[in-house]
């Protein structure tokens, strides 16, 4: 099963450059707070990052920029739908 | 880590002898204390009341024993309790069967027991017979509790899936799944930490405000959604009567932090056991009444009208979901859910 | 929930259904190869809201239905063995072998078994039991098998003696190419998985779109991403065209995540690989490499797979392939049941067989 909720970060142990440390975040949703290993990550987070996580993995740390594209795209797949209706209307 | 002698139950303990005793007014009667249980006759003999008798049992087994929100001794007696409730019966006394394991910490069965003693006392419903057991090492799980409870049901209640109408407004009590959830992510490999607690609560009361204030005969039905969840509870009274119902996904409460673990742990609320809730049919006409009744209640504060039960195929249930689109809801099929009640 | 309330508001699924309704101008078949793709559109109720032309089929996209019946008797007979303990995630616990015997029949009858949520936590079990060989069950595709070869890693770095994988790690592009290659199976357009593509990258496709001409859109999971990506579906069918597009980009980039590819390349090599109703696909498994083999089951314990019948009038293996629905299988709903499941698609939770029994009327 594939976790689709990405997790803040609120800790991080470990460092990036040491395996041997243990690379754990302790990642928060809605109050739910678990640890997850970051061996595996694409790219090494920040405190207030969110992750998305598999299998007690993470794999991949969000990009607010891409998030916001990704929903502006939808929105505007979604409205353009209004715009199309209301010229239809008019017609 | 230093060990310290603690005491523990004993095989003694169980024999009848001495130590039974002393197991019998040190913790029992210590904080079970009443008169008919004090008398420790071989069974407890109480006055006649008007009306019809409900009569219900439940074994508990829960692991872990303690969790937030209570402990196996809090279901033990809500759970009876609720059973009773369901069918419109006033609770009127509780027996109490222990069969604990040989080793178990004596200061953990006092904790139990102590907390059998709170909540039935809150509840107003008197422990009044008991027994108990001990059994060799690996030969239970720390403590399994049985509680049996009588009921009084009033002349002219009848409560019962069957008397489920087409038509009648399905109502929940309140937040959905916390009881199942808080005991899953207790469990060994899933460490989950937040702000997760079990509900349960005893319900009885909420029930006799409904029937007390709502017109004559229309509460119908009334389940509480322990395992299996309110998936499992709605098939079983859309089977009884007949009928089919359908739920509104948005309109179902779930605590956001339920729902978060919800997420983390691949499970669906929907089959989630709970232990302070119950499902709730009403004729429409009284639905909203019974849910500002529900919602002036501590238990039921969170209380919502979630579906109502309609014409169509007979024991189906459907959800509506929140895109709009609709899927059937089947009972629980043995998940891979470790027992939790 | 950030970055999912957002993406599950219902203002926004409501239009772009419409929109998708808009788009699709000829009846079209789309694939689907993820099981959490597979979930989200039975628990979402979108089969029951698109377009009478979209016809969704699921492919083998979940990973423990498409592995092979002698896979799990193997399975079976290392947990029958003294000193071995199973590690695995819950959905294999059920899934019977050829005999019809499964890992929960295993467990009561006191083989040792657990169900883990992390490779990892397969570590903790390792010192808790130093007596025994703890077996991980390396099941799942791309996105689980870094995590895993991590695990691998750890092990090693923190000289774990007692710890071994049964790698039956599969990789998703070559089935694909081997499905594209039957002639018998029509399909327009692939709804390619989400976190597969996390690690692969949206890339892995372009061999599909240049060798095929099927049109590839990555998706998320929320019914809104689904949707989006089925918009684009659509309208590059409509157009006549084909490319690998992305509506999942808050996860999806081109190239994938390259630390998990080269985790995954250190550990393991490439090789011939059964799949359950598709036969062995060449490349589509990994296997540990030799410089690891001290955490190879199949080494540690001296195993031989040996070929396994499948379940009698299982329709799995077609079903897989998307050529059938569960209603075609003369055992689905009358002997395979959720209460008694039969073939491994019944089994999952991801499996189409239990969506189907689960959620479709």
């Amino acid at each position: 099963m594939c976790l689709a909720v990405p997790m803040k970060v609120i800790e991080i142990h470990g460092s990036p450059d040491d395996f041997l440390s243990g690379q754990i975040a302790v990642v928060d949703v809605d109050g739910i707070r678990k640890e997850t290993r970051l061996d595996i990550v694409d790219r090494w987070p920040d405190i207030g990052d969110y992750l998305i996580i598999h299998a007690g993995f993470a794999i991949h740390t969000l990009d607010p920029k891409e998030a916001e594209t990704n929903i502006r795209l939808m929105r505007e797949m979604a409205e353009k739908v209004e715009t199309i209706e209301s010229s239809s209307n008019r017609l | 880590m230093q060990s310290k002698s603690k005491k523990t139950i004993l095989l003694d303990h169980g024999s009848g002898g001495i130590a039974s005793q002393e197991l019998i007014s040190s913790i029992f009667l210590k904080h079970l204390d009443n008169c008919i249980l004090a008398a420790l006759e071989d069974s407890a003999v109480m006055d006649n009341h008007p009306g019809k008798l409900a009569f219900s049992t439940d074994s508990y087994v829960v692991d872990p024993i303690f969790f937030p929100g209570g402990d196996i001794g809090t279901l033990a007696v809500h759970g009876t309790i609720n059973d009773l409730a369901m069918r419109g019966a006033r609770p009127l006394c509780l027996s109490l069967g222990l069969i604990l394991e040989e080793g178990l910490d004596l200061d953990d069965l006092e904790r139990i027991i102590a907390s059998i003693a709170k909540c039935s006392k809150s509840a107003g419903v008197p422990i009044v017979t008991g027994d108990t057991k001990v059994v060799p090492k690996d030969k239970c799980d720390k403590i399994f509790i049985n509680t049996s409870g009588i009921g009084i049901v009033a002349e002219g209640v009848e409560i019962s899936s069957t008397m489920a109408k087409d038509g009648d407004m399905i109502l929940l009590s309140g937040s959905m799944g916390d009881h199942g959830i808080t005991i899953m992510t207790r469990r060994a490999g899933l460490t989950l930490d937040g702000n997760l607690a079990s509900d349960s609560a005893a319900l009885h009361e909420l029930v006799a405000l409904l029937l007390d204030k709502l017109s004559p005969g229309t509460l119908h039905a009334l389940r509480d959604p322990t395992r299996g969840g309110v998936a499992t509870s709605l098939n079983e009274i859309a089977a009884a009567v007949g009928l089919a119902v359908e739920i509104d996904d948005l309109a179902i409460p779930v605590k956001t932090e339920v729902r978060a673990a919800c997420e983390i742990m691949g499970l669906d609320p929907l089959y989630l056991a709970n232990e302070g809730k119950c499902l709730a049919l009403v004729a429409p006409g009284q639905a909203v009444e019974a849910l500002r009744l529900m919602q002036s209640t501590a238990v039921g504060r969170n209380a919502a009208i979630i579906g109502s039960l309609k014409a169509g195929k007979a024991g189906q249930v459907i959800l509506r979901t929140s895109i709009g689109g609709s899927r059937i809801i089947t009972p629980l099929h043995g998940e891979p859910l470790p027992r939790i009640c | 929930m950030k970055y999912v309330d957002e993406f599950r508001d219902s203002t926004l699924a409501e239009p772009l259904l419409e929109e998708l309704h808009r788009a699709v101008s000829r009846p079209f078949r789309v694939m689907e190869v993820c099981g959490t793709h597979t979930m989200s559109i039975f628990r979402s109720g979108l089969r029951t809201l698109l377009p009478k032309g979209i016809e969704l089929i699921s492919g083998p996209g979940c990973p423990v239905c498409v592995t092979s019946a002698s896979h799990i008797d193997t399975i079976l007979a290392m947990a029958e063995r003294k000193n071995v303990r199973i590690a695995l995630f819950g959905d294999l616990f059920r899934v019977p072998g050829s005999t019809g015997l499964s890992l929960a029949h295993a467990s009561s009858q006191g083989a040792g078994v657990d169900i883990v949520y992390s490779p990892m936590d397969s570590l903790k079990l390792a010192s808790k039991y130093p007596e025994d060989l703890i077996v991980f069950l390396g099941v799942g595709f791309e996105t689980t098998t870094p995590g895993i070869a991590a695990t691998i890693m750890a092990a090693k770095n923190s000289n774990v003696d007692n710890f071994a994988v049964f790698s039956t790690h599969k990789v998703m592009p070559p089935p694909l190419l081997a499905l594209l290659d039957d002639p018998e199976l029509q399909i327009h357009g692939l709804l390619c998985p989400g976190h597969v593509s996390t690690i692969i990258g949206a890339c892995a496709y372009q061999p599909l779109v240049d060798q095929y001409g099927l049109a590839c859109v990555v998706g998320g999971f929320e019914p809104a991403d689904i949707l989006q990506a089925l918009i684009m579906l659509a309208r590059q069918i409509d157009r006549g065209e084909a490319c690998v597009e992305n509506a999942y980009i808050r996860a999806v980039q081109w190239q994938g995540n390259s630390r998990a590819q080269q985790m995954v390349n250190e550990i393991f090599k490439p090789v011939d690989m059964e799949w359950r109703g598709l036969g062995v696909i060449p490349e589509s498994g990994l296997a540990i490499r030799e410089e690891y083999e001290f955490f190879d089951a199949e080494k540690r314990l001296n195993i031989t797979l040996r070929p396994a019948k499948e379940p009698k009038g299982c329709r799995c293996g077609e079903i897989l392939k998307g050529k059938e629905l569960p209603s075609q299988c003369p055992l689905f709903g009358k002997r395979c049941t959720l209460g008694n499941p039969i073939g491994p698609c019944m089994v999952s939770s991801e499996g189409t067989c239990a969506a189907f029994y689960k959620y479709a009327e």
